[in-house]
């Protein structure tokens, strides 16, 4: 089984360039845990001081926000796509 | 001459020079304008602002725009309005409602901040500007990207009010319908600015338009004398406009424009899409997206970015959020209409209404100077009112005709018939 997760470009510059990343992870917590552990250098990036995504960074798993799923425990299938994206938003 | 604007993170206050970005690389937090404010104070004088026409361009000096900027156009300059009869009815009385449903060209409060944007867009060498939009930000765009020679593109969800398409299409500028909500468009928007070299005014120019909605707060400030308010009530769609009228009101008490003054900020947003108030209301310290289900499209921002920093300033100035339901934004809108002669979209429906609500809540002191924003003029959202003008009957062109009807209606006051 393999989930993908994209890296926008402002994120690249800590994974040496990779655009994505494929997974075996079976949550969005373990893709994004398995993201960081891959790429350190993204791990402040990602979560805050207390293990929590940090504020202003949304993750959509397909489609959807994880926040109207269920969060960092929503359960992943074969082919789904993580995104993370800087929040932006108004107009 | 030096640039007295640049970027800073509004988290870990890194500095970046100018350029088409809108978060910081450390940690992907908003980034936004911020000023060398000691310099500003030696260059910025009220006094020069006398010989100036009244509307957002006279405050040049504290808005970033590029040395040698010379407008295109007049932007904003929009009457402040004392109420005389809802500030009576709800016990207020000094109510004032900043109107921006006259704002020029387009008729909403988007002019200003696309005005700053496209100064932006400019510098930056952009030969394509465009937007993710829920419709006022659509039409300011088209509007001034065709006045200043922009090809324009412009990001809608595919169910937007027909007035608000027609009005955006009409300039020339190229329409994409997004089947999604505002968020889906949004999210897109962001992923097409990463990719494509586009002046996204909302996206990747987000900083510097960010930065045009001081004026409405500049513009209250000076239409009072050059006083504060002592409180605020603004529409809340991504959360950005309460936090630079704050911004703006601290400017002018730095620079001794005013006297400093702890003014209280008031969110207002539509029950069907309410994720500040909601987190205003229940004391949460993170705001938690929403799915939109309102009327009030132009507040339909389900996940807004400046959320957290609009549910901070309303709490910590003492403030407070209500929303109304799409029912209450009606009458909300009507009541204006009736009472003070603005005719406000559904965005100024749910601001009026909020005010009138926190007045009777006695969250706003009824005996203080209160400000409440309207943003968008009604004519771009009629088909939320609709349904309560149904057509009157039509007469034969005879005086008997017409004195028949008189006898028949006369006694009944044109509202309630309205009202039917």
């Amino acid at each position: 089984m393999a989930v993908t997760i994209e890296i926008p470009t402002a994120f690249r510059r800590f994974t040496d360039g990779a655009p994505r990343l494929e997974s075996g992870a079976q949550t969005v917590a373990d893709a994004l845990n398995e993201l960081v552990a891959r790429f350190p250098a993204l791990s402040r990036h990602v979560r805050d001081d207390d293990g929590q995504i940090r504020q202003f960074i949304n993750v959509y798993l397909n489609d959807e926000d994880i926040r109207f799923l269920s969060g960092e425990s929503s359960a992943l299938k074969d082919g789904d796509k993580l995104l993370l994206v800087p929040s932006i938003a108004g107009g | 001459m030096k640039e007295l604007y640049f970027l800073r993170c509004r988290e870990c206050g890194k500095k970046y020079s100018n350029m088409p970005q809108s978060f910081c690389e450390e940690c992907f937090s908003p980034l936004e304008v911020s000023y060398d404010y000691e310099e500003l104070g030696r260059v910025a004088r009220r006094e020069a602002l006398a010989h100036r026409a009244f509307n957002m361009w006279r405050y040049s000096e504290l808005l970033p725009l590029p040395e040698g900027f010379a407008p295109s156009a007049a932007v904003g300059g929009t009457p402040l309005v004392k109420s005389k009869k809802l500030g009576a009815e709800w016990g207020a009385k000094n109510l004032y409602f900043k109107n921006d449903a006259v704002c020029f060209p387009t008729l909403s409060f988007k002019d200003r901040v696309v005005a700053t944007a496209l100064a932006a867009a400019r510098r930056f060498g952009f030969k394509t500007v465009g937007c993710s939009s829920t419709g006022n930000l659509a039409n300011a765009v088209a509007a001034q990207g065709a006045q200043q020679g922009f090809d324009t593109t412009v990001f809608i969800p595919a169910d937007l009010e027909p007035a608000k398409i027609l009005n955006t299409a009409v300039y020339g500028a190229r329409i994409v319908r997004i089947e999604g909500n505002y968020d889906h468009v949004n999210r897109l928007c962001t992923q097409i600015a990463d990719r494509f070299r586009w002046g996204l005014v909302n996206v990747n120019l987000r900083p510097y338009y960010a930065e045009g909605s001081k004026t409405h707060g500049y513009e209250i400030a000076e239409q009072l004398g050059w006083e504060l308010p002592d409180n605020v009530v603004v529409p809340m769609a991504g959360g950005s406009l309460i936090g630079k009228i704050a911004k703006a009101f601290c400017e002018l008490a730095h620079l001794g424009w005013v006297e400093p003054k702890q003014v209280k900020f008031f969110g207002a947003q539509a029950t069907g899409c309410s994720p500040i108030a909601d987190a205003v209301k229940r004391g949460l310290t993170r705001v938690e997206p929403q799915k939109p289900n309102t009327i009030a499209r132009s507040l339909a921002i389900g996940n807004p970015a400046d959320g957290h920093y609009a549910r901070r300033l309303i709490t910590e100035t003492g403030g407070w959020a209500e929303s109304l339901s799409d029912p209450e934004i009606i009458d909300a809108i009507k009541l204006l209409a009736q009472n003070e002669g603005i005719f406000a979209e559904t965005a100024g429906g749910v601001t009026a209404g909020v005010a009138g609500k926190l007045i009777e809540q006695g969250r706003i002191r009824a005996d203080e100077t209160t400000v409440v924003c309207i943003t968008g003029n009604g004519l771009k959202t009629t088909d939320a009112i609709a349904a309560d003008f149904p057509a009157t009957e039509a007469i034969a062109p005879k005086l008997e005709a017409f004195e028949a009807l008189v006898a028949r209606q006369l006694e009944e006051p044109v509202r309630e018939q309205s009202n039917a």
